[in-house]
């Protein structure tokens, strides 16, 4: 049974051994690549699209992340409050991200359309524009609305596993702390987060990572346009490494974002676990 | 869940009835319609023919007069079949493979004891953090070389690389919770490792068997980014694939006919999913969770 947990480990890196490597290539598709050296990341450093990709990502998850964490809470509170039909509501809300992204995406991409968008007709209707909005045509109209996207695709991840850890702190807390007076937000501040920030590091340190490196949304709505003011670097490496064909370059972009995302974990994981530290310290 | 009666009683007694319709009833509402708005309006385009999409007037929400034209033209005229059909076997085959891999993993990170089998289980939580969006370009130059570019191996061969990473996760933590004194029992018994394993270990798993499978099953599914990447032809692709990149043709949206697709593609996971939410919840918190 050990074979295939060595087999596993070798399976997983050699991909990602290659992928360094390659950055470090001219590979194309069908042509084996030749060391350049760094050639690739100065190329990138000084390209405008790769540094505007660079920004649209760290723009797109960090908007992203806020909105997922603050909404999410927000719905694991309301759903452990006392509601009748529970696991119902629960079901339905998780719905959004079951359902393949690629496939919901159109229907976003569909709601966005310039000429026949039902978000332009309700606005329209109510009085607040005179004129179709141009979701995708604009650059900062397309940001935003993406991230709209994004955001309705993992509130109902972050907002099921929070409700998960919700659901571990004993109500008798609670009554506890409503007895020696604290109020609705003291309880919540005092009792809730202290107890819950442990799950929140995990949910978030995930919610982070897949944000950073989505791709599927991107694709399908904007195909990181107009202007590229879209693309993140996952799309843009798409783009040069496949249908471009210059797979180092591509390669290249994709280690890129390696840093990132360690910083990420790193971030998220000892911060949150240090502050949880320092909390259950005090005591 | 089990003792939510108990739970349920809590402080709700002390709130009167318009307060809780302000803050419960009223953000839960809301938030429920912006999570649903997306599928029923996906279900309302593919009803209505193209005319009644095409024009402003009229109220949007509703059907004036429904067709089943984009479901007949999409069944009937488009490889549709032919990718729901590739987009099951590839899922299907990648889970059950991906499933038998993880449960010898698990199994020998948790229960045999070799040295640095902590670091190997850590190893493979963070092989479940590599995104596929920085494997794909490596994994493209493999399925290159394999000579298995376009054709469903490419697929069956490559979604493993997240799945069993996962799949071994969630797996490590059930076998976690399954006491060693039965499989010291077993051993007094004589039993050989790989009859405790069939006999013993994997009856007492089946929950988790089932939610890592689900989950397995989902993720494939829904797989896009490599799906695009190691296919090209028609014939082999698979739904998200096929409705995003051959339905959209030039600049004539076929808007009806894309939301029949988007819906029919979402149909088996959610219907899945209803079936096995307690699990799929258990899965996805459990994976989470540690």
């Amino acid at each position: 049974m050990l074979p295939a947990g060595v087999l596993l480990l070798v399976f997983l890196t050699y991909p990602l051994g290659l992928g360094t490597w390659l950055g470090f290539t001219d590979a194309k598709v069908g042509r084996d690549g030749h060391w350049v050296g760094i050639e690739n990341f100065q190329y990138l450093v000084g390209d405008a699209v790769a540094r505007l990709s660079l920004f649209n990502t760290l723009f797109y998850t960090i908007v992203a992340s806020v909105f997922k964490f603050a909404l999410g809470l927000w719905l694991a509170l309301l759903l452990n409050r006392n509601l009748p039909f529970k696991s119902f509501f629960r079901a339905v809300v998780l719905l959004p991200f079951i359902v393949p992204t690629a496939l919901s995406a159109i229907a976003f991409w569909w709601m966005y359309d310039a000429q026949f968008s039902v978000i332009s007709w309700v606005l329209m209707k109510a009085g607040f524009i005179d004129r179709y909005v141009d979701f995708l045509g604009d650059p900062w109209n397309a940001r935003l609305s993406v991230i709209a996207a994004n955001i309705w695709r993992g509130v109902p991840f972050v907002a099921i596993c929070l409700l998960a850890g919700l659901q571990t702190i004993s109500p008798s807390l609670y009554e506890a702390a409503a007895l020696d007076g604290a109020t609705p937000w003291q309880r919540f501040r005092y009792v809730t987060l202290p107890l819950l920030t442990p799950i929140i590091a995990v949910v978030m340190t995930f919610s982070v990572l897949f944000t950073f490196t989505d791709f599927q949304l991107i694709y399908v709505i904007t195909r990181g346009g107009p202007l590229n003011s879209t693309h993140l670097m996952a799309t843009l490496s798409f783009q040069r490494a496949i249908s471009g064909g210059s797979l180092g370059e591509g390669a290249a972009l994709a280690t890129l974002m390696v840093p990132f995302l360690l910083a990420a974990i790193l971030f998220s994981y000892f911060g949150l676990q240090r502050r949880a530290w320092q909390q259950g310290a005090k005591d | 869940m089990k003792n939510d009666d108990v739970q349920a009683q809590g402080m709700g007694y002390l709130e009167s009835v318009p307060r809780r319709v302000v803050t419960l009833y009223l953000p839960l509402g809301v938030f429920l319609f912006v999570l649903l708005f997306p599928f029923y309006w996906m279900g309302t385009t593919s009803l209505k023919p193209n005319a009644e999409l095409l024009s402003r007037a009229g109220n949007p929400f509703w059907v004036a007069a429904p067709t089943l034209e984009h479901f007949r033209h999409l069944v009937f005229e488009t490889p549709y079949p032919d990718w729901m059909w590739n987009t099951v076997i590839v899922s299907v085959v990648s889970t059950f493979f991906s499933l038998a891999a993880s449960v010898f993993a698990a199994y020998a990170i948790e229960r045999l004891r070799f040295r640095g089998s902590r670091q190997v289980g850590l190893c493979i939580f963070l092989a479940y953090l590599v995104p596929p969006s920085i494997l794909f370009i490596p994994l493209a130059a493999i399925v290159y070389k394999l000579a298995i570019f376009d054709t469903r191996w490419a697929l069956i061969l490559t979604y493993p690389t997240f799945l069993i990473p996962f799949c071994t996760w969630l797996l490590m933590g059930y076998f976690r919770t399954i006491p060693y004194e039965l499989e010291e029992c077993a051993l007094i018994d004589g039993a050989t490792r790989w009859q405790i394993l069939v006999k013993i270990i994997l009856p007492l798993a089946v929950p988790g068997l089932i939610s890592a499978g689900i989950f397995a099953f989902t993720l494939s599914w829904n797989e896009f980014i490599y799906a695009l990447t190691f296919v090209s032809s028609s014939e082999v692709k698979t739904v998200p694939v096929g409705v995003v990149t051959e339905l959209v043709e030039g600049d004539v949206y076929h808007w009806g006919a894309l939301m029949a697709g988007a819906l029919l593609g979402s149909l088996p996971v959610a219907v899945m999913y209803s079936f096995f939410v307690e699990y799929y919840v258990s899965g996805m918190t459990g994976a989470v969770k540690e």
